[in-house]
């Protein structure tokens, strides 16, 4: 029952507006199928399966909204599904920041979001995808823990004033630390893809434990700042608060214009407009994107169009809900999927080259914000921390722990690196300047 | 955010206009609906049987059942408007099954004969697809059948029963206070939950069991137009294992922070138009507040502010999982490892004490029976300083030499499979009778930290920095003033062994921890840490304040 053809879904999308008695109604159908393994110790440890499939209604009496879901799609528990929401609506508060529901949206054309191959993983997929990590660590007598999730689906929506919308959507994700045995030594990689096709396992273990190996015997040397090279995944990560992720999710208009975010202006208003990072920074949003497509409307229905959130350093534009777009007289803009960061030619190891002294970041870990103020923020290095020196990696270095805000980070640019994919963004490896280690971590 | 996670959110995201976004607990209901009851037992049990035959049929050497009804009611308001009410109901099966020495689960909410049976039989082939690349076959600790058994948290009020309009009262009424003071903004939130499980195993229990959860709290902001600058203080609340007779606040349970310092705990009741009273003035408090010298520092530390501590730096590595290895991709693993617990080196001082339970009546780790069907129990884990037991459920007791689990197994939801999870761990108060300001006399340069802030530790759980909600200075013995931009830095076993003195059982109190992360995919689970005000000598102290451009 998840995954429902674009017919099959507006057929029960239009059963259910007809059902309604409401002022507005707007009805969400969405499915999902998954899968997951997951290793440690080069062996399997758990693995799980889902299947889900959900019709939310939202019911509308002037402002006052009420919303009741179901899993069924009989007439009879449709019907139901509806009254229950009109019920609950009438019983509702009105909202002071009601938004009348969207007519009808043209999405854009073209998003390779699913995969067929991705929908036909099976349990044997899954194993012969970890077995192999696996394999490859017992083969290197080194000891691996990892993750292989995948799933597929579908996200279908009408209301009554003729919005339509449906999209199919797919993904594989695996990730993978490696330890030495004696435990002086860990490496991660991570990668994921709309097409399970493309996943392989294997390579990224060999990545992980390349950074295992190298990182015994690690020396340790004094906190403070340093040059350092942050590798993607030191940038954005889908399981942790990350510095990239975090200043991105801090471009929210409404905290702006109350007083309560970096982007706040002394006396009132925000800083859009105004050039805040380096000349070289430039960060946008397009759900065509061939490497990283994604779903083309917003959960409100809003279309996800390709757009500039800052442009050489300048920040274009600010994201919020349609109230506070309507309210601040705004572009309505709803907060993108994925972020793209511009960058060069570039790969890690050519960052390394050109780097005189400096630190090469693996990954940081358990990022917190300690004073929204100045977006600063404290975390960890983890998983393959190496001293450069005249252009070569010169000896694996402790963990430490950094006290420091993407703003100043994205200010202090040496150079920007090659694009990756990872989690559904495009991030390149950055080399930055005077980044600040605070103290040092005996954790490897 | 994760494609997957788009896609689960979809569905609420369209209830939630209006809301801020939090994570889908389920099918939004109406809130009569969480009054009804679920299944009758006997029902279960049947449902329960069809899954255990048809996991054994499909070749499984072990199965468990769990058939879970989840009700969550959240309400959102801000300044003076309801932002949102959240009324969800999650309903279904999961099936976990040993085939061929190998974990493989599944689940359903199709909760009927065939809906079951077909995700038993899926769990099983799961199994076995993964058994052919296993290498360490899973090994349970034996455990008896307890037959047909239950269990009810002891609470008075079911929050559930309470009027919204009352909740959504007293919810304006926090936020009316706080606007009277003078506050720029001020959000507040109550949740609850109410968990009803029904768990059947091959080895013959069948437990049926209601929990409760409940979490008021609020955030007020203050904003300095001029400079720019903004500040932010947090609720003193504690989410509980209680029912709504948390909200009903009692003299009794109220202890009061050292003199001078503006601070009021809360035990077994909260007094939430209290504590935003000063919240409200001590939000404003920090805008001005000196920005604090980092140095080396006496700490004293609340039990709000503690009970984080200890849960990061004590409840997590104690977690057997993450000993042995089985986190080392996520969450991580542990400095506390089996060989270094046998050179018996001091975790802290001889001050510390800590235990871990799964009983204590009100807090948020109380169960009688584990997801996977253990009694549960309270034991040591440090005692006088010295590591001798860690968490542990029954597929890992083998491994550290031992036979039964210690009850620690739970799952988020029916759909998601059950792992280790960090019972609750508390540090006991100090013997000899020791208030608040006996404590606080005794230091001569120091710093009073109430509240949890800011917490990163990291994945070995050896270097951590904390911040909190409210500093003062402590001077030759006395609160003097109020301090800002305060972070300290420590290493688990320095600060533990720095450990000086802690207060008597009149100020222990326990912090809870609501939506505590691990695992892959990722699941919350809610656990609660008890301390009495306690110092930590010459702990390392950061000052956090930076300029933009």
């Amino acid at each position: 029952m998840a995954i429902l053809s674009k017919d099959e879904a507006q057929t029960i999308l239009k059963k259910v507006l007809s059902f309604s008695t409401a002022d507005e109604c707007d009805a969400t159908l969405s499915g999902n199928v998954g899968g997951n393994v997951r290793s440690a110790r080069n062996s399997i440890s758990t693995a799980g399966a889902s299947d889900n499939t959900s019709l939310a209604v939202e019911s509308r009496f002037g402002r006052r909204a009420g919303t009741a879901t179901c899993n069924e799609f009989d007439d009879a528990t449709l019907r139901r599904c509806v009254q229950r929401a009109e019920e609950i609506a009438r019983l509702a508060p009105e909202s002071p920041e009601y938004m009348p529901l969207l007519g009808p949206q043209q999405y854009l054309d073209g998003s390779r979001s699913y995969v067929a191959a991705t929908a036909g993983i099976t349990p044997d997929y899954r194993a012969a995808q970890i077995g192999a990590s696996m394999a490859l660590c017992d083969q290197r007598k080194l000891s691996s823990a990892a993750f292989l999730d995948d799933s597929h689906g579908f996200v279908a929506k009408r209301n009554s004033k003729g919005l339509e919308a449906y999209q199919q959507v797919s993904n594989v994700t695996f990730s993978v630390t490696v330890r030495t045995p004696d435990g002086t030594g860990s490496g991660y990689a991570s990668g994921d893809y709309v097409d399970a096709a493309k996943m392989d396992a294997a390579r990224f273990t060999k990545i992980a434990a390349d950074k295992a190996s190298s990182s015994v015997k690690a020396r340790a040397i004094e906190p403070g700042k340093y040059t350092v090279i942050l590798e993607p995944n030191a940038l954005l990560s889908n399981v942790d608060t990350s510095l990239l992720g975090a200043l991105m999710g801090s471009l929210d208009a409404r905290n702006a214009d109350e007083g309560r975010s970096f982007l706040s202006k002394k006396g009132g208003g925000n800083n859009k407009g105004e050039k805040l990072f380096d000349e070289r920074v430039t960060i946008y949003s397009d759900p065509l994107n061939p490497e990283i497509s994604d779903l083309t409307f917003s959960g409100d229905g809003r279309p996800q169009q390709r757009t500039t959130w800052i442009e050489k350093g300048v920040v274009k534009n600010l994201y919020s809900s349609r109230f506070w777009a309507r309210k601040a007289g705004i572009p309505d803009l709803p907060r993108p999927n994925g972020w793209i960061m511009e960058g060069g030619t570039q790969s890690t190891a050519d960052l390394i080259k050109g780097t005189a002294k400096g630190i090469l970041v693996t990954r940081l870990w358990y990022i917190r914000p300690v004073d929204p103020q100045t977006l600063l923020f404290t975390g960890l290095t983890r998983d393959g921390t190496f001293y450069i020196e005249n252009g070569q990696i010169k000896f694996p270095v402790k963990n430490f722990r950094f006290n420091e805000s993407p703003v100043i980070m994205l200010n202090n640019l040496e150079a920007i690196g090659k694009p990756v994919r990872l989690n559904g963004n495009l991030v390149p490896p950055l080399k930055i300047r005077d980044f600040t280690f605070t103290s040092l971590s005996d954790a490897v | 955010m994760k494609r997957r996670d788009f896609v689960g959110l979809t569905g609420l995201a369209t209830g939630a206009l209006f809301l801020p976004s939090f994570p889908s607990l389920g099918n939004t209901v109406d809130p009569l609906r969480l009054l009804e009851p679920g299944l009758d037992v006997a029902q279960k049990k049947r449902l329960a049987d069809v899954g255990l035959n048809a996991a054994k049929s499909a070749g499984a050497s072990y199965a468990d059942v769990r058939i879970g009804r989840y009700l969550n009611q959240s309400i959102f308001t801000r300044e003076k408007q309801v932002q949102g009410i959240s009324s969800t109901e999650s309903f279904g099966c999961g099936i976990r099954v040993i085939a061929n020495g190998t974990w493989g689960f599944a689940s359903t909410n199709n909760v009927t004969d065939a809906g079951i049976a077909k995700a038993a039989q899926l769990a099983v082939q799961i199994a076995k697809a993964n058994s052919k690349v296993q290498k360490e076959k899973v090994q349970l600790a034996p455990q008896r059948g307890y037959g047909e058994v239950s269990w009810k948290a002891p609470i008075q009020t079911n929050a559930f029963e309470v009027p919204i309009k009352d909740k959504v009262d007293l919810l304006l009424g926090v936020n009316a206070k706080a606007l009277d003071l003078g506050v720029s903004f001020v959000n507040s939130i109550l949740s609850q939950v109410n968990e009803q499980k029904y768990f059947a195993s091959t080895d013959g229990s069948y437990i049926d069991q209601d929990i409760h959860r409940i979490y008021p709290s609020f955030g007020v902001t203050a904003i300095d137009r001029a400079s720019g600058k903004f500040r932010s203080r947090q609720a003193l609340s504690s989410p509980v294992g209680m029912g709504y007779e948390y909200l009903t606040p009692k003299a009794a349970d109220k202890v009061a922070g050292p003199t001078g310092s503006d601070i009021i705990g809360y035990k077994n009741s909260y007094d939430m138009l209290e504590d935003v009273a000063a919240a409200a003035k001590q939000v404003k408090q920090k805008l001005t507040a000196k920005s604090v010298v980092p140095g080396k520092y006496d700490l004293v530390l609340d039990p709000h502010h503690l009970g984080l501590t200890i849960h990061e730096s004590v409840g997590h590595p104690l977690e057997l999982d993450r000993v042995l290895g089985y986190e080392a991709n996520y969450a991580g693993t542990s400095f506390a490892t089996l060989e270094w617990k046998a050179k018996g080196i001091p975790y802290g001082s001889k001050q510390v004490n800590i235990v871990a339970d799964k009983v204590t009546p009100g807090t948020l780790g109380a169960v009688g029976y584990d997801d996977e069907g253990v009694k549960t129990k309270r034991w040591d884990l440090i005692k006088e300083g010295r590591l001798v037991d860690y968490e542990k459920i029954r597929d890992q007791a083998h491994m550290v030499g031992q036979k039964e689990s210690d009850g620690c197994c739970y799952s988020q939801s029916w759909q998601d499979v059950q792992f280790q999870r960090m019972p609750n761990v508390s540090l006991q108060p100090g013997k000899d009778r020791l208030s608040v300001d006996e404590l606080v006399s005794k230091v001569d340069k120091g710093i009073y930290i109430a509240g949890n802030g800011s917490f990163s530790i990291d994945q070995q759980r050896y270097n951590f920095q904390f911040g909190g909600q409210v500093f003062y200075a402590i001077e030759k013995g006395k609160i003097t003033e109020m301090l800002e931009d305060v972070a300290y830095q420590a290493n688990t076993q320095e600060f533990w062994n720095s450990c000086a003195a802690t207060c008597d059982e009149r100020d222990f109190r326990f912090f809870g921890a609501f939506n505590d992360g691990k695992g892959q995919p990722s699941q919350s689970s809610a656990v609660s840490h008890g301390s009495a005000t306690t110092r930590f000598n010459g702990v390392n102290v950061i000052n956090t304040a930076r300029k933009l451009g």
